[in-house]
């Protein structure tokens, strides 16, 4: 048998194996892209199979919605902040459990007692979205039996005839949610940079310290630089809690499908739905994830190009 | 430091790093995940309407022609009511009509009959009620929806000589229209209003106030003695409507009620009625008479802390005694209250807002049509109607339906003394039936005026603007009422 044919020979094999999952990717991956892209022209109600083709006056009707370029940014907002604080306090505190211990002349270790840091900040990681949103809806109660408002009145920084309506207070809404995904966030990444931060073999750390450097130093010039890969996967992970947002938001705060008080915490998936589900506005609403999968698309490759860098091997 | 090339043939040999794995992978998650859950719901099924299953002959008895041996499908949202009474009822009617019934009692209204109605085989009748239900408006402009007419002008099952429609509460064949027709049937009745304790007003010596100014100054007492005033679900604005537009319809009279449904650009502004109302409940606001921290609460929250004395009275519909049945105290004394007048109202203090909900349908495209609009005329016997009462604790839209044997809590029973005062002077609302866009739209609004950073003119320019809107709606020709 010559050399081509035994090549091609394996090629059929494999592509044997892959037809399944490539047949099923298409089925329920592509497929219903598809037929999104087909329905965002049509009034669609999403309660009948009968519709009429509206050519593009979905999207035009989509750049005069007001509700929705609110909530794309807050989307954007939300893209810009729960990456950087999540991945800024992940570094932070797994630099301190891994590498910000006194640094004796044995070698380089993290602060004391890092293993059970190291299991405390997974732990919220372990919750589900929905249980986040029932303690976080205690903690952000609106009367004086929310966790916050029983501290602050008791410390006196609060009137107990004025609580702060955390989620119903404009100004705050999005602020408190980002804090939620943060919390969510921050121990899974502290995990995940530790485990990379222990691949870097100890010697340089030992090096970086016999030419003086201090904690800082190490961490920009040594940890960081060594770390991107992790950091640049985080970001992309990150962008997709961003992006989404929906269980929180609708789950946490007023209105149908969330989004309250007055729009200020929607989203682009709860303007989506609530169009979809609850107006009889699909054909509306899949023009809506059209532009969402196109924003995604472009996002995604806007962060890794931008944090691309030269590669440091060790 | 660390260098570029050591283990340089990682990233050009043979295949990808596990790094660059990751990475790919993520990108691809980045586009797919937030995308994933709505695109897969979006998938319809074909457009294949089929013949309405077997029928038998037409006759007096049998006016839809219900065929022995077929089946029926029921499902029903098992909320507050549960689903005792639909399986009871389906035991009855399969006796009856030698049918075989499957029960399906969910919360899932949407989730689990989207697809079927998209896929045209949806069950043959429907409780479509609950956070999740589909909306009617939705199903009716998508043709989804059966005519019940047929139901209302047969014979009844209690007295053949009278027609289904003239055993109902008025009101309910209105409630069930949609662009002219009658497609809901609404099975419970309920009427709205405030509630208070009867054991809290006793102790403090309050009495149930009949204007305005004797409700602020419940309030006010109220709030002199350490407890709030008015407590409503904030996190829901559905409920602090029903204050605002029930004091609009008796202020202004059933005329203002009509502006509003029948999407008139004077509804609100330039509504005297209107404005009073909602100034009168911005009153509420201003002097501090609300329950702390309700404009954040939801309704179990807020119900609950009102049922712990910590507020005076709180909006609500009848439903209320049977959602809070475990929070209550015994001694608590659920009580009713029609909504106190404004000055120079044109309604009666004893007039309240009573409607029909829990909407039954019968899909256009259900298997067994016949079955479907059979089992609807038997909800509407006597029969029928006290097992609701017996097993879900509250009142249905037959007249005098219930066998007086049933002994009713105290909160129901205050509204069935209310109802009966009210007589003729019931009205009720359709838009929110109508126009969903409409309805959130005020319902923002309000919570927007319940956390004082809109005033009562700007509420005003905003509802109007949610009625200007919705009579751009093509369904706004046929929406209307006289």
């Amino acid at each position: 048998m010559s050399h081509v044919a035994q090549g091609r020979g394996r090629g059929g094999f494999i592509a044997g194996f892959l037809f399944a999952p490539l047949a099923l990717y298409l089925t329920f991956v592509i497929w219903p892209y598809v037929q999104t892209f087909g329905y965002s022209f049509t009034n669609w109600t999403g309660q009948s199979p009968t519709f009429d083709f509206v050519g593009l006056d979905n999207y035009s009707a989509l750049t005069k919605d007001e509700v929705f370029r609110g909530a794309l940014w807050h989307n954007v907002l939300l893209l810009v902040f729960v990456p950087t604080i999540t991945i800024l306090l992940a570094l932070f505190f797994a630099f301190m459990v891994n590498a910000g211990g006194r640094g004796g002349a044995g070698g380089v270790q993290g602060v004391r007692g890092s293993a059970f840091y190291k299991i405390v900040y997974f732990f919220p990681q372990v919750l589900s979205l929905a249980i986040l949103a029932v303690l976080f809806g205690a903690v952000y109660r609106s009367d004086e039996g929310g966790l916050l408002n029983g501290v602050l009145t008791r410390l006196g920084l609060v009137d107990p005839q004025t609580p702060v309506e955390w989620l119903n207070e404009p100004r705050f809404v999005l602020w408190c949610l980002l804090l939620v995904v943060v919390w969510h966030g921050v121990g899974f990444y502290l995990v995940l940079f530790s485990a990379a931060m222990q691949s870097i073999p100890k010697d340089i750390y030992e090096a970086a310290l016999l030419d003086g450097a201090g904690r800082a130093q190490t961490f920009f010039k040594v940890t960081l630089p060594l770390l991107w890969d992790s950091v640049q996967t985080s970001a992309v992970y990150l962008g997709i809690a961003a992006m989404d947002m929906f269980v929180l938001v609708s789950t946490m705060t007023s209105g149908q499908f969330g989004g309250g008080p007055d729009h200020h915490s929607e989203v682009m998936a709860t303007v989506l739905m609530r169009n979809f589900l609850y107006f009889g506005k699909s054909g509306y609403a899949c023009a809506m994830g059209v532009v969402m999968l196109a924003l995604t698309m472009i996002l995604s490759l806007v962060t890794l190009r931008a944090t691309r860098r030269e590669r440091i091997e060790f | 430091m660390g260098s570029t090339s050591a283990h340089g043939e990682n990233s050009t040999g043979d295949g990808l790093g596990r790094r660059d794995l990751i990475k790919r992978s993520a990108a691809l998650g980045l586009i797919s995940v937030p995308t994933m859950s709505f695109l897969s719901a979006c998938a319809s099924g074909g457009d294949a309407p089929k013949s309405n299953g077997a029928k038998a002959a037409i006759t007096k008895e049998n006016p839809f022609g219900v065929a022995k041996g077929t089946k029926l499908e029921v499902v029903v949202f098992k909320g507050g009511f549960g689903d005792d009474y639909a399986k009871a009822w389906e035991a009855a009617f399969d006796k009856k009509w030698g049918t075989t019934s499957s029960h399906l009692g969910t919360q899932e209204i949407t989730g689990k009959l989207q697809v079927r109605f998209n896929g045209g085989n949806p069950p043959d009748v429907v409780d479509d009620s609950g956070a999740q239900k589909i909306k009617l408006d939705v199903l009716f402009k998508s043709n989804q929806l059966a005519d019940l007419t047929p139901v209302l002008d047969a014979p009844s099952l209690d007295d053949p000589n009278k027609k289904v429609r003239d055993l109902l509460i008025p009101g309910t064949v209105e409630q069930g229209t949609q662009g002219g027709k009658c497609v809901s049937l609404n099975y419970v009745y309920t009427v709205f209003g405030f509630w208070y304790s009867g054991k809290l007003f006793k102790e403090k010596g309050w009495a149930p106030p009949k204007t305005w100014d004797e409700f602020l100054d419940v309030c006010t007492k109220a709030k002199d003695a350490g407890i709030g005033g008015l407590a409503h679900q904030g996190k829901y604005p559905y409920y602090i409507n029903v204050v605002i537009m029930d004091l609009i319809a008796k202020k202004g009279g059933l005329e203002a009620m009509k502006a509003i449904d029948n999407l008139e650009p004077n509804a609100f502004e330039g509504s005297a009625a209107a404005l009073a109302a909602v100034e009168a409940l911005y009153e509420v606001v201003e002097k501090g008479l609300l329950l702390p921290g309700t404009n954040g609460l939801t309704h179990t929250e807020s119900q609950t802390a009102w049922n712990q004395y910590k507020a005076a009275f709180i909006p609500s519909g009848s439903w209320l005694e049977n959602e809070q049945i475990k929070q209550t105290p015994d001694d608590f004394d659920m009580q009713f209250l029609p909504m106190p007048l404004l000055p120079d109202s044109k309604l009666p203090f004893e007039a309240i807002r009573a409607g029909a909900g829990e909407p039954f349908i019968v899909p256009e495209q259900a298997a067994n049509k016949p079955g479907g609009l059979e089992f609807i005329r038997s909800m509407l016997s006597r029969e029928w109607s006290t097992i609701f009462a017996q097993q879900a604790n509250s009142l249905t839209v037959v007249k005098d339906g219930v066998d007086p044997s049933v002994k009713l809590r105290p909160g129901t029973q205050s509204a069935v003394t209310a109802l009966k005062a009210a007589g003729e002077n019931t009205f009720n609302y359709l838009y929110p039936d109508w126009y969903s866009e409409m309805d959130t739209a005020i319902q923002d609004a309000s919570n927007e005026l319940m956390a004082k950073r809109i005033q009562p003119k700007e509420w005003i320019k905003r509802a109007q603007a949610a009625v200007n809107k919705a009579a751009q709606d093509p369904n706004a020709k046929n929406n209307r009422r006289s």
